[in-house]
């Protein structure tokens, strides 16, 4: 019984963990999304994380990225000795699969499938609409609480830490888009502007509005891909059946995607 | 004919359907069935229940079955179905323009069946569009860039082969290139999904109409600055109108960026069948409104009914030269039919 315990106990440290690894298309954490499948721990060292994306043709660059990112994240819990990440029914999956169990690093394993470049630019690209769609919930939300546009492009980092939100998606993506700032190093210091374009530039007063039109742009994207996923993630294993009260959706590999709370429970 | 509550006739030309076989028989590999079975999830994810089909209907369907869903059950006029061969996953093609044409020859007055070409194919694919045209008359053709070739997992608008192709295509007066932008595998460097390609094609070839289907999804905001910026993009509106249903407001928002950015002239109806039927989507889009406070964010942009009939099926018969009156006079006297076998 004290085994179990403890080996459920490490499977719910794993998945606490992978809520860090994020998609880079939706900047959602592959937890939320259910694209995790299967968490298995042995010996109280070695974890193997099965997961998979919501159709077989979603992108491999990502896919790759996914399943870096989350031998990064359980290799760094202390007690893993060994981790295996294994990405099913998907057109790369044996790839993937391959690179990321292979102990190379990921631009190397990845410069064998594109001529030798580098996925920089493509990740630097969704970076920014991850930048952008948190930004503009953050700023929406000092627009809600009654900051004036004046106020709004001149707020320093320290001003905006302090602010008190209310909404929940406000409070979830303010310390996402703090941590943005600070990678990037858009906003170090206490005095620099907490607001600013992906490239730095400063916001004009007069050019509020036209931002947060373009910002809306990318949310708007993010979050209808989002859903689709999500849907998507959902229906992949189902099938209908025309019963006497009409079609109905079922699951036709019962149990194949267990809910985490279930594989936290289990002991 | 979609029919008002105050009994105003519609014309709609449905401007993106199929005619597939994507049954076990006819599929080569594993990514013919993981192909199918993606639509599938589609289809399962985004209906109504009342409209969900058993999976092997979904694979197959037959002669009957379109005609029936499109316009004796449907609203549709007209349909425009598209061409995805997919030679490499399926033994006898997907969607293919000869058993589409045939199809079609039951009732030619309602299909316009688009042809499709693969750039990497070279001298062929030009000997084949030389082909298309001569024996089908094609007026439009659908490009899937994420089709693989033996070694190659994808291709975009603006490589020197698709060139020599596109300018064939105006010199033939194919005019209309319905663009799918599915996930290209290879270079892994680049974004999958990227529309930045159309940007390339729609400046370099002016006469022709680079209709954009799934409006560019998942990429629509890129796409939305690309329209906005050439005068020949157009979004087809497949795969967005089924949130009419599951997510009203997700469909709002994308209208309002559609209108926004692309305008009413420039936005297709297309039911993506047999994914889904024109029926339950037409009746929801006429009673649809825009959300108030999405409307606001967005220059108070509204799908009036001027407007929803632009998109059902004026904008389409611009593109495709169809005289909406003249069709409508034509269609009457031939009333919708099942045909017997």
């Amino acid at each position: 019984m004290l085994v179990a315990n403890l080996k459920a106990e490490l499977e719910t440290e794993v998945w606490d963990c992978l809520d860090n690894v994020t998609d880079p298309e939706l900047d959602e954490p592959v937890t939320d999304m259910g694209f995790i499948e299967r968490i298995e721990v042995k010996d109280a060292k070695s974890v193997k994380v099965e997961f998979r994306l919501p159709t077989y043709w979603c992108s491999p660059n990502f896919a790759f990225l996914m399943a870096f990112g989350i031998r990064r994240e359980v290799t760094s819990l202390p007690w893993v000795i060994e981790a295996e990440v294994q990405l099913n029914d998907h057109c790369f999956g044996d790839k993937v699969n391959e690179g990321v169990n292979s102990g190379r690093a990921y631009h190397d394993i990845f410069a064998e499938y594109c001529d030798g470049a580098k996925l920089d630019e493509v990740v630097e690209t969704f970076l920014a609409k991850a930048f952008d769609r948190r930004q503009e919930t953050v700023l929406l939300g000092l627009q809600a609480l009654g900051h004036r546009p004046s106020e709004i492009v001149t707020m320093t980092l320290a001003e905006l830490q302090q602010v008190t939100f209310n909404g929940e998606e406000e409070l979830r993506q303010l310390p996402r888009y703090l941590d943005l700032l600070a990678v990037q190093g858009l906003a170090t210091e206490p005095d620099d502007l907490a607001f600013t374009t992906w490239e730095g530039h400063e916001i004009a007063v007069a050019d509020l509005s036209d931002h947060l039109t373009r910002l809306r742009s990318t949310r708007i994207n993010m979050e209808f891909n989002g859903a689709l996923c999500r849907g998507l993630a959902k229906t992949r294993y189902k099938e209908v059946e025309i019963g006497p009260d009409g079609p109905q959706l079922i699951d036709f590999i019962a149990g194949h995607v267990p809910p985490r709370e279930e594989a936290a429970a289990t002991d | 004919m979609f029919k008002t509550p105050n009994g105003k006739e519609i014309f709609v030309i449905d401007g993106h359907t199929h005619f597939w076989d994507g049954s076990p028989e006819n599929q080569a590999n594993i990514h013919g069935k993981q192909f199918i079975d993606c639509f599938y999830a589609y289809h399962t994810n985004l209906s109504p229940e009342d409209q969900l089909w058993e999976k092997t209907k979904f694979e197959k369907y037959s002669e009957d079955d379109i005609y029936r869903d499109l316009f004796v059950e449907g609203p549709d006029d007209m349909a425009i179905i598209q061409t995805t061969v997919l030679s490499d996953f399926y033994k006898k093609g997907f969607g293919c323009l000869e058993r589409s044409s045939e199809m079609a020859k039951r009732h030619p007055e309602r299909f316009i069946v688009n042809g499709s070409f693969d750039p990497r194919d070279g001298e062929k694919a030009l000997e084949y569009i030389h082909y298309m045209k001569e024996v089908y008359d094609i007026q439009g053709v659908k490009m899937y860039t994420a089709e693989w070739n033996g070694d190659s997992k994808g291709w975009a608008l603006n490589d020197p082969s698709a060139y020599k192709c596109f300018e064939l295509c105006e010199k033939l007066g194919i005019k209309n290139i319905h663009v799918h932008k599915g996930p290209t595998i290879i270079p892994l460097s680049k974004d999958a999904f990227s529309v930045d390609d159309v940007d390339y094609a729609a400046t370099d070839f002016q006469n022709l109409n680079w209709i954009v289907e799934h409006c560019g999804l998942p990429r629509l905001d890129d796409f939305c600055w690309i329209a906005t910026q050439e005068t020949n993009v157009y979004a087809g509106l497949a795969v967005a109108m089924p949130f009419i249903h599951s997510r009203p407001r997700y469909f709002g928002e994308v209208m309002a960026e559609l209108l926004w950015w692309v305008g009413e002239d420039k936005l297709l109806f297309g039911s993506d069948y047999a994914i889904w039927t024109p029926g339950w989507l037409v009746e929801k889009f006429w009673n649809y409104q825009i959300p108030e406070d999405i409307s606001a964010e967005r220059g108070g942009v509204q799908l009036t009914d001027e407007i929803k009939e632009k998109i059902l099926g004026l904008n389409a018969a611009r593109l495709y030269g169809i005289d909406v009156a003249a069709k409508k006079a034509e269609l009457a006297g031939a009333p919708v039919q099942i045909a017997a076998e």
